[in-house]
């Protein structure tokens, strides 16, 4: 999408910023705190850290068991945060949000339990000549583990490559999803290079070839409204801290009929029916996939960010990540010798800028920027084929969030142009 | 710590003009270190020779290396320390840079043991910063166990 300046006064704001008290504090000697990695981690603002404190203060136990009323409501929380969670990615039921420690083990827990199906499950078997498709711009999360599950079952992975304007490489669909293709593992947005695949239509050329398809979606659900059932993806998987949330929750959402018959990968206590000495058998989603004691305070948290996020609504928190990535692109392109690893303009992207800087390695950008005040991240970002692809080993990489204003993004500009002048000087 | 003390100018000297880089023959062991969070790698040739005294000595150091400046000058400033030296003193000598590197600034480093190397101090500053300056010493300590081996 095209964005220009976009009204919206809320994000940003002194009013917004004073939920993240993180934010008032000063680094490297006194300089204000320029917070420029929230696609590695959010902030967490006041309501979310309450949300947490009064659930153990007042409602905690263990869910679902137990003949005490505080038993009930600790479940009545935690199965109300599945359900905030439900609505807020367009799941046609709580029962499709399954809590996970963490993006990663929900990306996990598909793959292994891909490798787990056997009889009823047999669709979801991956064996020798079957193939499993990821890109070349995948986070590490949403690719290791499918190298992992064609070691073991021995089938083929393929990859759609980019190309040199920092897309996908789409120009032969049909020889990479093939009638041999099982899954399509792809990221709804680059964390690297902020591009936005083209997910419906791929995922509708997955289906046409019987392909399950998993969206890894951790850079899209902070910062864009998401409609899992309108984009008609099988699996998708998202992290609670970066999007206000806390750490040690994520989200495996699944289409219910396929989770009805997807098999288990963590097994033990919470997820069986009956259990006999020889076999068990086990519950009904989502159940089945949170064996032993979920997360529940962090999910009932991961619920009151939720709510925020919607408060401050999401066409807003997306109009004001794509202003200051506008910004930033603009900013950094006009400095001589910086280059974006990424598309250089927002049409079609989101908002993580990655760049690099002509005779200065990004560890190097990095740590100038810190002494300004500046975080950023640095290195290949779980990353590496992309940044191989690119031939770089590693960049800077600077993402925004609800609290970003314009000014810390000038700071940034400008701080990267002290990290040139500091190192031309010298 | 001022960025004119991390970035002191030997360090951007070595940075700039790496001592002893590119990889050459002969030598008798080869090494190969990454550092997993930012890609940044080294591959390291040592070669040894038997000295009067009957121990090893460094005769040669050589190297490619891939990375930030801390990382490429640590590893340059080492091949300076250690070339020419018996093994037993530039393992003494890695020792000490690691012990001065990882000691959060409590540790300035013994400059006559480590002579240019000290310039390196205020890494230990930065703890996101240690293993880009132990990235080359690792790889030499490496290759100085396996030259030990084959020449046991």
């Amino acid at each position: 999408m095209a964005v220009v300046a976009h009204d919206s006064p809320e994000l940003g704001s002194t009013r917004v910023r004073a939920d993240f008290p993180v934010l008032e504090r000063t680094v490297r000697g006194g300089k204000p705190l320029v917070y420029l990695d929230s696609g590695a981690t959010s902030q967490r603002p006041v309501c979310v850290l309450d949300a947490e404190q009064e659930f153990i203060t007042d409602h905690y136990a263990a869910v679902k068991r137990g003949a005490h009323q505080l038993a009930d409501e600790a479940t009545e929380y935690y199965e109300g945060a599945r359900a905030k969670v439900a609505a807020f990615v367009g799941a046609r039921r709580p029962e499709e949000i399954i809590f996970t420690a963490g993006a990663t083990a929900s990306l996990n827990l598909v793959a292994y339990a891909f490798g787990n199906a056997t009889g009823d499950a047999a669709r979801f078997a991956v064996g020798p000549g079957d193939e499993i498709v990821v890109t070349e711009m995948e986070h590490h999360a949403n690719l290791v583990p499918w190298q992992e599950l064609c070691r073991r079952t021995g089938a083929t992975l393929k990859w759609f490559g980019l190309t040199d304007d920092f897309r996908l490489d789409l120009s032969d669909i049909s020889a990479v999803i093939t009638p041999r293709t099982k899954v399509l593992a792809l990221t709804g947005e680059s964390n690297v290079l902020g591009t936005l695949p083209p997910v419906a239509d791929l995922t509708a050329a997955a289906h046409r070839v019987g392909a399950l398809v998993v969206l890894d979606a951790c850079q899209s659900v902070p910062h864009r409204a998401t409609d899992f059932a309108a984009l008609d993806v099988d699996f998708a998987a998202f992290s609670g801290h970066k999007m206000l949330g806390p750490t040690g929750v994520g989200v495996l959402y699944g289409k219910y009929e396929l989770l009805a018959t997807l098999p288990p990968f963590l097994t033990g206590g919470s997820m069986i029916e009956v259990v006999y000495m020889d076999h068990s058998t086990y519950i009904a989603p989502p159940a089945r996939f949170e064996a032993g004691t979920p997360p529940v305070t962090q999910a009932v948290a991961l619920g009151a960010a939720v709510d925020y996020l919607t408060d401050l609504g999401m066409d807003h928190v997306e109009a004001h990540a794509m202003e200051l990535t506008g910004l930033a692109l603009q900013g950094l392109s006009a400095l001589p010798g910086v280059s974006i690893l990424g598309p250089s303009t927002t049409a079609n992207r989101g908002p993580a800028v990655a760049f690099l800087v002509d005779g200065i390695h990004p560890h190097d950008v990095g740590q100038l920027l810190d002494d300004a005040g500046v975080a950023v991240r640095v290195g290949h970002h779980c990353a590496w084929p992309l940044h191989r692809r690119y031939g770089v080993s590693a960049s800077s990489r600077a993402t925004f969030g609800v609290y970003s204003t314009a000014d810390e993004v000038a700071a940034l500009v400008d701080a990267v142009a002290g990290a040139q002048k500091f190192f031309a000087g010298r | 710590m001022q960025m004119n003390d991390l970035y002191a100018e030997i360090i951007l000297d070595h940075s700039r003009a790496p001592h002893h880089a590119g990889l050459r023959e002969p030598f008798d062991a080869q090494t190969h270190q990454v550092n997993p969070t930012c890609g940044d790698e080294v591959t390291l040739r040592l070669a040894v020779q038997r000295g009067d005294s009957g121990g090893l000595t460094v005769q040669d150091v050589s190297y490619d290396a891939l990375g930030c400046s801390i990382s490429q000058a640590s590893v340059s400033v080492m091949t300076d320390l250690v070339i020419g030296e018996s093994l037993t003193r530039a393992q003494q000598k890695l020792a000490a840079f690691e012990a001065m590197i990882t000691s959060k600034g409590a540790d300035p480093g013994d400059e006559d043991l480590l002579g240019d190397a000290v310039a390196f101090a205020g890494v230990a500053q930065y703890p996101n910063r240690v293993k880009c300056a132990l990235l080359g010493w690792k790889a030499f300590k490496l290759a100085a166990a396996q030259a030990e081996v084959s020449a046991a």
